[in-house]
């Protein structure tokens, strides 16, 4: 899923300042489940942010909703009625639905309440880890399923680096070596001719550096 | 300041705090009127949500009161809750409220006087701490009125 962090709350407070109505609109993908920008999340920032203008004595009025999917256009309608009602809107979508409500809304401003950080997982609840770069080339049949580009730090391809220490990195202590969890687990699949497979050269054509970049699929266009 | 009396809401556990409470009146101990107590099944059925909410709506102190540790009902509601108040301590803070005007306490059923105790210290914890700043308005209108 894609993570994203809340943006500091004065950041936020910043961005709502000239409005006296605005929509909360979060929603129930990815940032509901990493516990940042749904339901629940939007009813506290919308009660932070009314206390602090309130507090001001610059009373702040807020429509608090979140839909199914922001980066999509079919949920975007949901809220065609209660947008026209508001000065500007609050996403607590990741970049994407943001994106998605500026261009659904052309007459309101949109603005985001979230960072968006990266995409991966949770190790447990509240804990979310980074697993994957979105390079566009998927190197994990050839890495024993963990990824070298997302997770070692140098995004080597054909082995560690020379940082590699007890099998942590030397960024920082407590980030594993992607390729000792790699090595280590093709030994004990016994599948370590793998790694004497030389990876070419990536072509990052297919990660960002090619421009925006897009999907589709020719049996659902009409 | 001296004349202020404090808000002051309570989420009370049904199987600690709420007995506790019960406990301090069959007692007949004293304990300040302050105290709204809003009993919950288990202190872990808090939420930043309720929390923040209530100070929105006046209060201006605020207090959880869960089972003793390892004696919560529900086996861990109270360890819930503990990060929780925690964590909206720093919802607070960014608001402009003083962290201080919300606390985690602990206690069973059988605990009548510390029921009674925590109310007293609380209160005049807030006291000290004076109207919860998002008040201040709403009481000058009260005052004019």
């Amino acid at each position: 899923m894609v993570i994203g962090k809340r943006k500091p709350f004065e950041e936020i407070l910043k961005m709502i300042e000239p409005y006296k109505k605005i929509m909360v609109l979060g929603c129930g993908g990815c940032v509901t489940v990493c516990l940042t920008g749904g339901h629940d999340e939007v009813r506290v920032l919308s009660s932070q942010l009314r206390m602090a203008r309130d507090k001001d004595g610059n009373q702040l009025e807020i429509i608090e909703k979140t839909i199914e999917r922001q980066c999509d256009p079919e949920y975007l309608d949901q809220v065609q009625d209660l947008v026209p009602q508001v000065e500007a809107v609050l996403s607590m979508a990741c970049g994407a639905g943001v994106q998605f409500m500026a261009e659904r809304y052309q007459a309101t401003p949109v603005f985001p309440a979230l960072d968006t950080t990266f995409v991966g997982g949770s190790l447990k609840e509240g804990y979310y880890v980074e697993r994957c770069q979105t390079c566009g080339q998927c190197k994990l049949a050839y890495t024993g399923g963990i990824c070298p580009i997302a997770r070692c730090s140098k995004s080597l391809l054909n082995g560690p680096c020379g940082g590699s220490t007890n099998g942590k990195c030397e960024i920082d202590p407590e980030v594993d070596c992607a390729w000792q969890l790699i090595i280590d687990r093709l030994t004990n699949l016994g599948m370590m001719d793998k790694y004497e497979q030389i990876l070419d050269i990536v072509d990052w054509r297919t990660n960002r550096d090619g421009g925006p970049r897009k999907m589709i699929r020719e049996d659902f266009q009409r | 300041m001296e004349d202020f009396e404090p808000t002051i809401v309570a989420f009370c556990c049904h199987y600690c705090a709420y007995g506790a409470a019960d406990l301090a009146g069959s007692m007949r101990l004293e304990y300040p009127t302050n105290i709204r107590i809003i009993r919950l099944p288990c202190s872990g059925k808090v939420t930043p949500v309720f929390l923040l909410r209530a100070f929105e709506k006046g209060a201006d102190g605020v207090y959880v009161a869960g089972c003793l540790e390892g004696d919560c009902h529900f086996i861990h509601g109270n360890l819930v809750a503990k990060p929780r108040v925690n964590y909206t301590k720093k919802l607070i803070q960014e608001v402009g409220l003083e962290p201080e005007r919300l606390e985690m306490f602990n206690m069973s059923a059988a605990m009548g006087p510390r029921f009674a105790e925590v109310a007293k210290e609380f209160t005049e914890r807030i006291r000290q701490l004076g109207p919860s700043p998002l008040n201040k308005k709403k009481r000058k209108t009260n005052e004019a009125a």
